[in-house]
């Protein structure tokens, strides 16, 4: 909606900001050092609101909790802007100036009234007014997600629920005021801005543009598709029609990662032909038929990533790749050949000079500064410009320079996995602090904080369940069933409970999840989940559980 | 905050209700839940004798403190165990006045008798830093924990005494009496003291039969800015050892715009031989309650915090309960005196810390923190208790306030010397005929003093004083006629201090006395900084060295030691303990012939 | 970064071994002292986290002031005459260094430590003479290496009690509190709650604290198990930046690699994303690259 898939602040700007409300995101344990500047923001004065169906570590230093239901955020969103426009606490001049679509954003969000709000979230009414009202007196405000929001049937509207109250309160734009998306991945970000999403060249470029598509077809020599790809679960629908055969997997482990397991393997494991380049024999790999292995890009090769401050920073060589693992750039170049077409041996300098060349973000980025300056955030369009800490302040010149902002009619969906009798309980997955994702990586290393793979429940539950901690329980979704053991957490409040995804290999919790995605991101609703937990005929414990 | 509790442990039910209900007695005094932690220390350690796991939990669980930080707390304190340990505890002094009276004696019989310091289950014994009862040494304090737990100060401890303390708990009444000049024919010169001995503590009524709160109804008559130049014309100059016009705290915290300010009473009396602040709390409570009630309504306070050391239960009964008892009758709380003045008083007990009668390190305690001293700038007028405006004050020097207002400041100035106004509480311990609290106008000689106190006990040649406490400077015979007056003694290149004379005859042995005054400093300092951390056990150490003649080189080599030591604690330390801790050591090696300090007769400790 | 004063800035004039210097008000003197080439021993300070000024090796002199201030925490008043290298100076330098070198095991210190204590002569013997027993006897801060878990270990003989630690484990970073300075005086120690082990405590091995700690106190396992073997060779490692292969924030790591082998990771301090912190996965999630 602003035409720039980025966060808009740096992580500077929420240690001078006057409220922040973190969404869906256990960024303690999630983004530590972004949770320190966070710290910093609180320890400077700034009011601080959590949104989570959890009690989380992060939860625990906010001022107030918003312990809403699972896949509510839309509603509790449009409450919050309903209440906004009710109160009269817009920011009126900013609207006129710099959005569109107000009026219709208006009459949409008229039926989230706080008591219809509080029936949708579960957050009582007097909260969610008393949050209306303190975002939109704030000085400056930021919002903050992460998986939270986005691993949703309706990530997508999540999003723009959220980007709807900053243009309401003219909280974006400004230092100290803005939205700040923190990605689950090292270079989420960097590969998006890459052109490595179905619908962008480099620099968040059209493809669907066709004066743009006719500059990178220059540059290439070749002619490139007019049409957008498919996202991540449009080739998985692909793959059950038959239409997609081949796949090219790059240090992806879709085997472990993806929702609803069982389908993924049946699908992997039919297709003709499948290519897995990754730095580990992963379970992705174990069914491919051509493994290429390739060096850790952040260890073993030179290159960038981006963060989720828009910062592109230098990934620098420090050891040498074992056996034949080879870089990820001189694989592809030397597939290339293998293909037909000979690229040379380019270094990863040479292209980035491609990237300042064709990207507007990027043009000013030379290797040498980013050297120099420790990074440098986009936009950052000539080599004199200083880069971009904030983006969109251009909605604060009058006029607008540029494109107004547009408000999006977003509405409640629930979560697709109904909870019923039979699945009465909400599973929602997430992340702990010691660990990533499969694990893959962090299996590496011996935490001491790592207990394994446990189901969590509230002690109302387990008391219901008559389950104690530790004790060996089968959990059942609709789409399968697994065992793990019990620990009870005190942070989540009776019918929901909680797993990871850390240790497929003991406990395939993807098992258990939904692959209801969102059509416009193609995130699935890892966050969503409808269970029962069954007690094992024979009581066996494991570990002491509990404690932590 | 994402609290990490310790795995497991809970507190008994006694332990969680001893400490809640010590919570929610200073619940709302200061800002956060931070400032109630060493109460409720204080509460789990009363409660069990020891701080428990368990204990330590439910109070991090209650004010959000994380465990280490409360741990770090908890270990600071000398009164606070964190290992279990034997609920009746008597703590027998061994410092210097007691040294004098034959502690030491008295340490190793209870050894003999009980085992090594803090062993036993039932009860136990422990040797203490000075107890402040000096001029009634030797002195021991007893504590017993539990559910009402109870706690005495033995004084003229005999052996008979403290066996009896520790093995059934049962201890005398108070004997003694502190102010010789209250005795027999009243001194008509007492101001300080004219209460004691004459007014019931205990009584409100009494103490206004006794002229008690007309300064108050003065000063609310006045107002704050005329109250603010009597005590900046009377020239009233601290009595906490530092000497600093009372008058300009008092101004800066007044015309300070940042708010609130807070008005805090140093009543940690620590310094060995010092116990005056305790005389005057124990006997005219009301006396630093109204003049406390007088500074808050000058300096705009509303809230004043008296921080009393762990080691006076009684003060700490008697200003409990005249606190109490001025509240009921309106002297303190919101409408003082039906003048709609508004100022509240709440009393906060340290637990074994010298340090934190350094103004900034007594901040940090009652904050809940260690009691580590800050840097300093900024001063508390401008950054103090809370990090606010504060002006704090020794017990002594508040009380003069009262009558500065009575009879207006350049007539309190017209007292004693021009640049020392007033009148003086000296604290005469050791070897001294009459020892005691006296009050005296500036300008007394120190032979003066001596020969007011009887002179030295039993006649006999004096040796030295030690005047103005462990951090103050050991004085010769040949020094008598020095002026006790801030500026006589700097001159002399010594120091009132406290206002400690601490007599030492022929038989003491100053050796021993050194040693025990460096272990002090080496056991009180707060750890922080390097100096004084590594300096002042060092400087024990090469002590210990010298004195048994056990040196390692000759004897110049660990002189040199000694002084460079000496050097870098007074030039580099955070904090006057660091500063201070080499002065009476360096003095009296400069003034008293080495051979001197070994005396060959044997004395009170020769046995 | 206070280095770029902002226009509106006053500055302030103040003398320092008889240069005149002009610098924002607010200053440090150590930072003053900078702007003229003035190299000041430090030990307790690091620009990333709030001076404690306790360790008192960078006091200097300060015409008008009783006693010696610390440069690293004291801001400069305008007209303040400052002299760094006066006797009083020198003595308590040299004397801070003795102490320590007298009480405390320095092998694995900075080198710059090593460097300064040669700089002010510092001959840490004469405080710790040899052949007392009893109370004559120097005390040291001696105690048994604490080995509890996997990533790091604590040697708190090696403990010089700057405070950098707790420190970085509470409110100048992490917030988790796991440790806090305990006992007073000489026995104080740095300790987590009843001197639990790490695992029982509040923990989280986001290793930041080793990041501070200027003496190897803290050390990784890695680190300390090398030296221990042998094969700990500085001269052999090189530290390359890069970004962290986990989370979206893009930490900066410094890979110290010997042999092909990272052997430690560390962050700059002065990077405004991290400012020389990071999480147990950046700290210490590499080993997944060795055990291909
Ligand atoms: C180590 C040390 C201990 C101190 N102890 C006390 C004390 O017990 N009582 C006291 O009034 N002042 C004590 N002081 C002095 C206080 O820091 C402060 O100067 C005093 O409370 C100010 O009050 P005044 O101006 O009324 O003297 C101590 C200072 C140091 C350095
Ligand atoms: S001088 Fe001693 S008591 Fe004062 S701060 Fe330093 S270590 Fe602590
Ligand atoms: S590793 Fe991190 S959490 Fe643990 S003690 Fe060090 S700074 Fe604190
Ligand atoms: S462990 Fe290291 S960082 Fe911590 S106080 Fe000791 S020397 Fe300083
Ligand atoms: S009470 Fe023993 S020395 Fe003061
Ligand atoms: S560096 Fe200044 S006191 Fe330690």
């Amino acid at each position: 909606m602003f035409g720039a898939g980025g966060g808009t602040s740096a992580y500077q700007e929420i240690e001078d900001t006057d409220l922040i409300i973190l969404w869906g995101s256990n960024a303690r344990e999630t983004h530590p050092i972004f949770f320190h500047h966070l710290l910093k923001g609180k320890k400077n004065g700034a009011r601080m609101y959590a949104i989570d169906p959890r009690r989380t570590s992060s939860v625990a230093w906010a001022d107030v909790w918003l312990g809403l239901e699972v896949g509510s955020d839309v509603a509790l969103a449009n409450t919050i802007g309903r209440e906004i426009i009710a109160a009269g606490l817009c920011n009126t001049a900013f609207i006129e100036r710099a959005t569109t679509g107000f009026d219709a954003y208006k009459a949409a969000v008229e039926s989230y009234t706080l008591e219809r709000g509080e029936q949708l979230t579960s957050v009582k009414a007097d909260v969610l007014r008393e949050m209306a009202h303190a975002y939109a007196r704030a000085d400056r405000a930021q919002i903050c997600w992460t998986l939270g929001i986005t691993e949703h049937h309706n990530a997508v509207d999540n999003v723009f629920a959220i980007i709807n109250l900053s243009l309401l309160t003219g909280h974006v734009g400004r230092w100290g005021s803005g939205l700040v998306p923190l990605r689950g991945q090292n270079n989420v970000q960097g590969g998006g801005d890459m052109g490595a999403i179905p619908n962008k060249f480099v620099g968040g470029q059209d493809v669907e543009d066709p004066a743009l598509r006719a500059t990178f077809e220059r540059e290439y020599g070749t002619s490139v598709p007019d049409t957008r790809g498919w996202h991540l679960s449009q080739m998985f629908e692909a793959m059950e029609h038959g239409e997609l055969k081949t796949v090219f997997v790059l240090g992806e482990n879709p085997m472990q990662s993806e929702a609803d397991a069982k389908r993924t393997r049946r699908l992997l494991e039919g297709l003709e032909h499948l290519v897995v380049q990754d730095i580990f024999l992963t379970k992705t790999a174990d069914v491919a038929h051509v493994v290429l292995p390739a060096a850790a890009s952040w260890c073993e090769s030179e290159g960038t990533v981006t963060s989720s401050e828009r910062r592109v920073q230098r990934v620098r060589k420090a050891l040498h790749p074992p056996g034949q693992a080879k870089d990820d750039l001189e694989i592809l170049t030397l597939l290339a050949k293998k293909l037909g077409k000979d690229w040379g041996a380019p270094t990863a300098a040479e292209v980035w000079q491609e990237v300042q060349r064709l990207s507007p973000w990027h043009g000013g980025m030379s290797y040498e500064r980013l050297e120099a300056e420790n990074g440098l955030q986009w936009p950052c369009p000539t080599l004199d410009h200083p880069g971009s800490p904030t983006l969109h302040t251009r909605l604060w010149s009058d006029p607008v320079e540029g494109a107004r902002a547009g408000f999006q009619v977003v509405h409640h969906s629930p979560p697709v996995d109904t909870l019923t009798d039979e699945f009465p309980l909400r599973l929602t997955t997430g992340r702990r602090l010691d660990s990533f994702n499969t694990g893959v990586q962090t299996g590496g290393y011996t935490s001491p904080l790592r207990h394994g793979e446990r189901i969590e429940v509230s002690p109302e539950d387990a008391v219901r369940l008559g389950v104690v901690a530790g004790e060996v329980v089968r959990v059942v979704s609709r789409r399968g069933a697994i065992v793990a053991p019990i620990k009870i957490d005190p942070g989540l409040r009776a019918g929901l409970t909680f797993m990871t995804m850390h240790f497929p290999d003991e406990v395939e919790t993807n098992i258990l999840t939904i692959d209801a995605v969102d059509p416009k991101s193609g995130t699935a609703e890892f966050k969503a989940a409808a269970i029962r937990i069954e007690k094992l005929g024979v009581p066996e414990t494991v570990g002491a559980g509990g404690a932590r | 905050m994402d609290l990490h509790l310790i795995p497991g442990a809970t507190a008994s039910a006694e332990e969680r209700a001893a400490i809640d209900a010590a919570i929610a007695a200073v619940i709302g005094t200061g800002p956060g839940t931070r400032h109630m932690l060493l109460p409720a220390l204080h509460a789990a350690q009363s409660c069990a004798g020891w701080i428990s796991e368990g204990a330590l939990n439910h109070i991090c669980a209650q004010l959000s403190v994380p465990p280490a930080e409360a741990y770090g707390v908890a270990t600071f304190y000398h009164l606070f165990s964190t290992e279990c340990q034997a609920p009746r505890v008597v703590h027998v002094c061994d410092d210097i006045a007691c040294r004098v009276k034959g502690a030491q004696g008295l340490c190793r019989s209870l050894e003999a008798t009980f085992g090594p310091a803090g062993s036993g289950t039932e009860a136990t014994w422990k040797r203490s830093p000075c107890l402040g009862y000096c001029e009634q040494a030797p002195a021991a304090l007893v504590q017993h924990a539990g559910a009402s737990p109870v706690e005495h100060t033995i004084t003229h401890a005999t052996l008979t005494v403290l066996e009896t303390a520790v093995s059934t708990g049962e201890v005398p009444g108070p004997s003694g009496r502190a102010v010789p000049q209250a005795q027999g024919p009243r001194d008509p010169g007492l101001r300080l003291l004219r209460r004691v001995g004459v007014a019931d503590p205990a009584s409100l009524d009494d103490y206004r039969a006794h002229g008690g709160y007309q300064a108050l109804r003065r000063a609310l008559d006045i107002g704050p800015e005329a109250v603010l130049r009597e005590i900046i014309d009377s020239k009233l100059l601290g009595r906490g050892g530092a000497a600093f016009p009372t008058g300009r705290k008092w101004e800066a915290v007044a015309r300070s715009p940042v708010r609130p300010h807070y008005l805090v009473c140093n009543a940690d009396e620590s310094e060995p031989g010092t116990f005056k602040d305790r005389v005057l709390m124990e006997e005219d409570p009301f006396a630093l309650i109204e003049a406390m009630t007088i500074a808050g309504l000058a300096i705009g306070a509303e809230q004043g915090f008296i921080y009393i050391r762990g080691e006076y239960p009684r003060a700490t009964a008697r200003l409990q309960y005249a606190i109490a008892k001025a509240t009921r009758r309106g002297f303190l709380g919101d409408n003082i005196g039906g003048a709609g003045a508004r100022f509240h008083l709440n009393l906060r007990r340290g637990a074994g810390a010298y340090i934190c009668g350094e103004e900034t390190s007594l901040f940090n305690s009652l904050e809940g923190f260690r009691g580590e001293p800050r840097n300093k700038p900024p001063f508390p007028v401008q950054s103090g208790l809370f990090h606010k405006p504060t002006v704090i004050n020794n017990v002594e020097t508040l009380v003069n306030v009262i009558d500065i207002v009575l009879e207006g400041g350049p007539a309190y100035a017209g007292i004693g010397t021009a640049s020392s106004s007033g009148t003086k509480l000296f604290c005469l311990s050791g070897c001294v005929a009459k020892p005691g609290v006296y009050e005296v106008p500036f300008g007394m000689t120190l032979r003066g003093l001596l020969d007011l106190a009887g002179g030295v006990e039993g006649g006999r040649a004096l040796q030295a004083i030690l005047l103005g406490g462990a951090a103050g400077v050991f004085v010769t015979p040949d020094e008598l006629d020095m002026p006790l007056t801030f500026e006589g003694t700097r001159a002399a290149a010594a120091t009132l201090g406290s206002g400690v004379v601490m007599v030492f005859d022929d038989r003491v042995d100053l050796g021993d006395i050194l040693i025990r005054i460096a272990s002090f400093f080496r056991d009180e300092s707060c750890g922080q900084c390097v100096p004084c951390r590594i300096g002042t056990i060092r400087q024990e150490e090469a002590l210990h060295r010298l004195v048994a003649a056990r040196t390692s080189g000759d004897r110049l080599t660990e002189q040199t030691l000694i002084a460079d030591l000496g050097r870098v604690m007074r030039d580099a330390s955070i904090c006057g303990l660091g500063q201070t801790a080499a002065s009476a050591v360096e003095s009296a090696l400069k003034k008293i012939p080495f051979d001197s300090r070994r005396s060959l007769t044997a004395g009170p400790e020769g046995n | 970064m206070n280095a770029v004063p902002l226009p509106f800035v006053r500055t302030v004039e103040v003398t320092i071994d008889g240069r005149t210097v002009r610098v924002p008000e607010g200053t440090t003197i150590i930072n003053a002292c900078k702007t003229i080439g003035i190299d000041t021993p430090t030990l307790c300070y690091l620009e990333n986290l709030t001076p404690v000024n306790v360790c008192r090796v960078c006091v200097v002199e300060v015409e008008g002031s009783r006693v010696l201030v610390p440069a690293c925490s004291r801001p400069v008043d305008p007209g303040m005459v400052i002299h760094t290298d006066s006797d009083r100076v020198r003595h308590s330098r040299k004397l801070v260094f003795e102490l320590l070198g007298s009480s405390v095991d320095l092998s694995t210190a900075e080198p710059r430590f090593k460097a300064d204590m040669e700089k002010y002569g510092a001959a840490p013997e004469r405080l710790a003479p040899s052949g007392h027993s009893d109370h004559g006897a120097p005390a040291t801060v001696q105690q048994p290496v604490k080995i509890d878990n996997d990533l790091y270990v604590r040697d708190y003989s090696k403990c010089v009690l700057c405070y950098k630690c707790v420190e970085a484990c509470g409110t100048d970073a992490q917030h988790t509190f796991a440790i806090a300075v305990a006992g007073r005086g000489f026995g104080a120690t740095i300790s987590t709650e009843f001197d639990t082990d790490l695992p029982d405590s509040a923990c989280v091995y986001c290793g930041n604290c080793i990041g501070v700690c200027p003496t190897g106190a803290l050390m990784f396992k890695t680190e300390h198990d090398m030296r221990a073997a042998g094969t700990w060779d500085e001269s052999r490692q090189t530290a390359t930046d890069t970004i962290c292969p986990y989370c979206g924030v893009g930490c900066t790591l410094s890979l110290h690699v010997q042999d092909n082998t990272i052997v430690k990771v560390t962050s700059p301090n002065d990077h405004d994303v991290t400012e020389g912190h990071l999480c147990i996965k950046g700290r210490f999630g590499w080993q997944f690259v060795q055990n291909r």
